[in-house]
């Protein structure tokens, strides 16, 4: 079935965006947006597949061996450094909001702002 | 709006995400039959091009290095970003007794673990620094050598405890390091303006056959500075985060 990989992107999105709006907690809120990013891991890589490629290194093998598209593999390692970054950093709020208000339930935290 | 309204929006939104999603994929080439043109292109030229077999290290460091230096600076920033929201807040001192021991109160470490840590903290700084340094010729690169080496340092907090982790990596040092690899990427880029190529042009020599560790030019002198960046950065953002152990509010203390 050759779009498998394509459902299996979008099912990642949902379960994490479902995640997200259900969430009753800060971390498992920041964990689920680690899920949604995680399909865009998938479609990128689904995207550069060549049936019966390798990958696009050409140490051991001839520079004109068929290779999988290396700019989705270079774009999805930004893509894990970035989510890297943006992880650090709401963590760091999320700790910030439990020291202020004393809770990470989001909608406490919504009620608290008022 | 009630957790189970909410529920029931969101349901009826990603049904209609899914449709469009569906729609769209209608008008993909199916997948494994990759359309092209770029990524057989660069996979024909990239090795004749810069001597790096490692063809993603070249998109990353060579092909597309202007993104790639804002990505830098993305995790620059991130780093620093971190550091000010983890500032001390108002009434906020650290908790006393830090030199005699950090976390008396919580159950101490096993022994098990701090030797399986230190254990692993030689292999792990020689893993990072390879995966650092082989960009052009393998799956590796300052990003994924920068974590691993980063890692080394969490092992050392594991096995020493957290006075032991500030001590080999104190903030002003750790910054100052990681300055150097933010900056030793943008001045690789702006030493070839100065010589009036375009930035980011690859203009060292490089070398005579593809694969070999001094070959590539740019693209490995780029990798190890984005690894000492990467590093640097995680070690602060780690230690930011252990930091937040230390601290009290000023009304909890006594």
């Amino acid at each position: 079935m050759t779009v498998l990989p394509y459902l299996v992107v979008v099912w990642i999105l949902a379960v994490g965006l479902y995640g997200m709006v259900t969430s009753r907690h800060l971390i498992h809120l920041i964990m689920c947006l680690i899920v949604v990013q995680s399909s865009t891991y998938v479609l990128l890589l689904a995207v550069g597949y060549r049936n019966g490629a390798v990958a696009p290194y050409f140490s051991d093998i001839g520079v004109h061996t068929p290779a999988v598209d290396p700019v989705v593999q270079a774009l999805a390692l930004t893509d894990v450094v970035v989510e890297a970054a943006v992880t650090g950093l709401l963590l760091a709020f999320a700790v910030q909001a439990q020291k202020r208000f004393g809770t990470l339930d989001p909608h406490e935290l919504v009620q608290i702002k008022g | 709006m009630s957790p189970a309204a909410r529920r029931w929006v969101f349901l009826a939104a990603i049904a209609g995400l899914a449709a469009f999603y569906l729609w769209g994929l209608a008008g993909l080439p199916g997948f494994g039959h990759y359309p092209g043109p770029y990524g057989l292109i660069i996979n024909k030229i990239a090795v004749a091009q810069t001597n790096a077999t490692g063809v993603v290290s070249a998109v990353n460091f060579e092909y597309r290095g202007f993104d790639t230096v804002g990505e830098e600076f993305i995790l620059f920033m991130a780093a620093t970003g971190m550091s000010v929201v983890l500032r001390h807040l108002r009434g906020e001192r650290e908790r006393p007794g830090l030199e005699r021991g950090i976390g008396a109160d919580e159950p101490p470490t096993s022994d098990a673990v701090k030797q399986a840590a230190l254990v692993f903290v030689g292999p792990v700084l020689l893993m990072g620094w390879w995966l650092a340094s082989h960009a052009q010729t393998s799956p590796s690169g300052g990003f994924q050598g920068g974590v691993v080496l980063a890692t080394a340092f969490i092992l050392i907090y594991l096995s020493g405890g957290l006075l032991t982790f500030r001590r080999i990596s104190p903030v002003t040092l750790t910054d100052a390091v990681e300055a150097v690899g933010a900056a030793g990427f943008a001045a690789v880029g702006l030493a070839a303006v100065l010589m009036g190529l375009p930035f980011l042009y690859n203009y060292l020599p490089l070398g005579i056959k593809p694969g070999a560790v001094s070959s590539s030019g740019t693209i490995a002198l780029i990798s190890f500075f984005v690894g000492v960046e990467v590093a640097a950065a995680f070690v602060l953002m780690v230690g930011e985060m252990l930091e937040q152990t230390l601290l009290v509010r000023g009304e909890a203390a006594t």
